[in-house]
């Protein structure tokens, strides 16, 4: 049994530190924002391995819920001003 | 979705990167030696808090921790909060939706159903944060993207543009907390020094308060920019006063 | 540390924080800046929830898990004004990273 647990921790481990990498190393910035997500809910795993309850409660809510929601909104803004093209120096609509 | 953003800032692999990449691993060695020669067992804090823990009001540890023991980091907390939202307002203003395509008949489905649901499971995170793992920062975040969806499906507008409710109930949690961490003081005691027989009501209070400001944050935060109103100026337009704006 | 799963998680933790800061240095763009910081952010965290469990007794310390908590609400509201700056910086200049020394911009 334990050495099921330690066999759980090691992969939940390795899996954060890939999808920290693949997060940041994506040439696509939404899948990026998606990978980073899903690294958020797998903190949050990690939390209650941890026996820390509260926090993986915090960290799924806000950790990846918000966070993931204002990368979205913030990419999906930049996007528009790209396509928009705005010239230098625009003053806020 | 448009193409991917260039990959021509990250395609270079000059020297100065090289040099980055071996001072990183130069210094997460070094962090990790650290975190090797550290003691297997260290109670630390563990002791004291579970002794203190019934004259704290409540019998979850880590609330007590957050309300109780450390009370003032939770105060300034909720400051920075609000100072997250006056940044955010002062430098963007919050664009109207209208160019986008009416929201999915699913998702408007959907939130209609789980909008009740998520108000039902924050009073309960609120309430049980005393007993069990939860609290008010746990039951806000969860009201937070109940407000989020209900934006992402067409609703809720109006509402936000209620300014004055708006501020009031971002103000609140900060307001009531400085209230409850003065009261203590003019009651002779010392700041935030809770009476042994109020503090759990006490914390309930500022809790219950701190869940209200801090969805209202996290969904200011989402909206990203000040509600659109005839008042106020920000930062942007201060050296371009148009006439149209006084009010 | 002896061999225990605190030891790995606090290992994971000080990786984490590597990769974000090495992220942080090596890309321009500016959102791929703020996702760096907030797995800086999640290295920290989970390096602090690792020192506090190792408490002799089944419950963890508790004070550290109040700063965490703190941490990962600050964090959000970092990440919500960096992200709102952001997009002023691209309304303004036109690209979303900060201008080199060398531009014109």
């Amino acid at each position: 049994m334990k050495a099921l647990q330690t066999a759980f921790d090691l992969v939940l481990m390795l899996a954060l530190l890939w999808l920290a990498w693949r997060a940041l190393a994506a040439p696509d910035l939404f899948k990026g924002v998606v990978l980073f997500i899903a690294f958020g809910l797998l903190m949050a795993l990690a939390w209650v391995r941890l026996h820390a309850p509260d926090i993986a409660l915090a960290e799924a809510a806000v950790g990846s819920g918000i966070t993931g929601a204002l990368l979205l909104s913030a990419l999906a803004r930049s996007r528009r001003l790209e396509r928009d093209n705005p010239p230098p120096r625009r003053r806020d609509p | 979705m448009s193409a991917p953003e260039p990959m021509a800032d990250h395609a270079r692999f000059t020297p100065a990167r090289l040099v980055t990449l071996l001072l990183v691993v130069a210094l997460a060695a070094a962090l990790g030696w650290a975190v090797w020669s550290l003691p297997a067992n260290s109670p630390g804090l563990t002791g004291q808090s579970l002794e203190q823990l019934p004259r704290s009001g409540v019998s979850n540890p880590v609330t007590a921790a957050v309300l109780n023991y450390r009370g003032y980091d939770t105060l300034l907390e909720i400051a920075v909060l609000l100072l997250a939202v006056l940044g955010v307002w002062s430098v963007a203003k919050a664009e109207p939706r209208a160019d986008d395509a009416p929201a999915s008949p699913v998702l408007t489905a959907f939130v209609r159903l789980a909008l009740p649901v998520i108000i039902l499971v924050v009073g309960y995170l609120l309430w049980i944060g005393s007993f069990a793992p939860g609290g008010a920062f746990q039951a806000g975040a969860v009201l937070a993207g109940g407000g989020v969806l209900l934006l992402l499906s067409g609703g809720g507008r109006a509402a936000l543009a209620q300014e004055g409710w708006l501020r009031i109930g971002l103000v609140l949690g900060l307001a009531v907390f400085i209230a409850v961490a003065v009261g203590t003081m003019a009651v002779g005691g010392k700041l935030l020094e809770y009476p042994p027989q109020h503090a759990g009501t006490l914390i309930l209070l500022i809790e219950s308060a701190a869940l209200i400001s801090i969805a209202l944050t996290l969904v200011a935060l989402f909206v990203g920019g000040r509600p659109p109103g005839r008042s106020h100026r920000g930062l942007s337009e201060a050296g371009e006063r148009k006439d149209s704006d006084e009010s | 540390m002896s061999l225990e799963p605190a030891l790995f998680y606090a290992l994971a933790g000080v990786g984490l924080f590597a990769i974000g800061l090495h992220a942080l240095f090596a890309y321009a763009h500016l959102l791929r800046k703020i996702l760096a910081l907030n797995v800086m952010s999640g290295g920290v965290f989970l390096f602090l929830i690792a020192i506090a469990s190792r408490s002799a007794g089944p419950v963890p310390d508790p004070v550290p898990h109040a700063m965490v908590l703190t941490g990962i609400v600050v964090s959000v509201c970092a990440t919500g004004l960096a992200l709102v700056l952001a997009n002023r910086v691209q309304a303004t200049t036109g690209k979303m990273q900060l201008p080199d020394e060398g531009d014109g911009a």
